[in-house]
């Protein structure tokens, strides 16, 4: 059954867990045979604006090796067929409206949500 | 169309995200599906009469059903005769009757 | 009619008001007769954590036993519990990465190790599953 995912809080543990953990259960369930779109609404929109890497964290002599990379773990979700889609008001809140948006990604104005939520036969918002 | 439940846990005084719920539900009514609104934990605050509770007062008029979670209204001192007029109190079994019957269901 | 229904949640015990909302929810599913799913995520697998201890509260003057301190574990326990006395099913997976990275391995009976597989698998044989994210 094709679920919506709405992702809504942004680099919450992102560090710690080294991922979205959001976008990580996604990648998971995609993996088990899921289907899926992800909708990036709130601050999870800055996910979809092309940008620097995130920095690795060192604590004592603990040096972290993986630094999240979300941009690439969403871009990598549409290559599992998974369709992306970002609100276009919490893009240009956030000064990201003109911002290089990562390939594949529709933008959608919060007035067209009801229309995609009809697309989607199930809709887990987290 | 849909049947669509938004359980709604913040309130508009500490949140501007629950404005942009209820616009997002009388968006989904206006587009001709059935919704209801299920405040639960703080989101039953702007319940109480007399206060400032605009978002709500915009879903009533758009015809949403407003529900309010009994145990959080209690919970925060709010009694039945202190409930703004078009808000419900009502039980959680609400929420399972609308998920059993296949509504789409968010937590927000 | 008894439906499967499924409930994904991610808070930690003690952290968040969502927590009390689930496990009200989870009972009043089991209550109408339903069977119930739950995929703990995150820090939710703290919540069947076996070692969780009950305290003292000395800014109210009750000892441990008067005090009777909530205990998550103790609720899942009522609800299995529950489940069993009607006849109903309650299924509480805990996420097996989120586990072993909280060192939470030590679950109370009745609670299983799973993954990912296993919420996109129970919410596919249920009639409706809810998402209970975390902020």
């Amino acid at each position: 059954m094709r679920t919506l995912q709405i992702v809504e809080t942004a680099y919450r543990a992102t560090v710690e867990e080294q991922d979205d953990t959001i976008v990580w259960l996604t990648h998971a369930m995609a993996g088990a045979g899921g289907q899926f779109g992800m909708l990036l609404t709130g601050n999870a929109v800055c996910y979809a604006a092309r940008g620097r890497q995130a920095p690795t964290l060192t604590i004592g002599e603990w040096q972290q090796s993986h630094a999240p990379d979300l941009g690439a773990d969403v871009s990598a979700l549409v290559a599992k067929g998974v369709a992306l889609y970002a609100v276009e008001e919490d893009l240009e809140e956030r000064g990201l409206r003109d911002a290089k948006l990562i390939d594949s990604v529709t933008v959608v104005p919060r007035d067209e949500l009801p229309r995609l939520f009809e697309e989607y036969p199930r809709v887990w918002k987290w | 169309m849909s049947k669509y439940l938004l359980i709604e846990s913040r309130d508009s005084f500490s949140s501007n995200a629950a404005q942009e719920h209820v616009e997002l539900a009388v968006a989904l009514k206006h587009a001709g599906n059935e919704v209801t609104l299920y405040l639960v934990q703080n989101g039953v605050l702007p319940c109480r009469s007399g206060a400032d509770g605009e978002p709500l007062h915009e879903a009533i008029a758009a015809g949403i059903e407003v529900l309010a979670d009994d145990f959080s209204l209690s919970e925060r001192g709010i009694a039945d005769r202190d409930v703004a007029r078009g808000v419900q109190p009502a039980a959680i079994d609400a929420v399972v009757e609308r998920l059993a019957a296949s509504w789409k269901v968010m937590f927000l | 009619m008894p439906a499967s229904l499924t409930f994904a949640i991610m808070d930690a015990p003690f952290e968040n008001a969502r927590t009390v909302t689930v496990f009200r929810l989870v009972q009043a599913a089991l209550k109408a007769g339903h069977d119930v799913n739950v995929f703990a995520y995150e820090g939710a697998v703290g919540l069947s954590f076996a070692r969780q201890a009950a305290h003292a509260n000395a800014v109210h003057g009750r000892d441990a036993a008067a005090e009777n301190h909530p205990l998550p574990r103790v609720w899942i326990e009522q609800l299995l519990g529950l489940a069993g006395k009607s006849g109903r099913k309650l299924d509480w997976v805990n996420c097996g990465l989120c586990v072993d990275e909280r060192g939470m391995g030590e679950a109370i009976e009745g609670v299983r190790r799973g993954t990912p597989a296993d919420l996109w698998k129970m919410s596919v044989e249920s009639v409706n599953s809810l998402s209970v994210g975390t902020r």
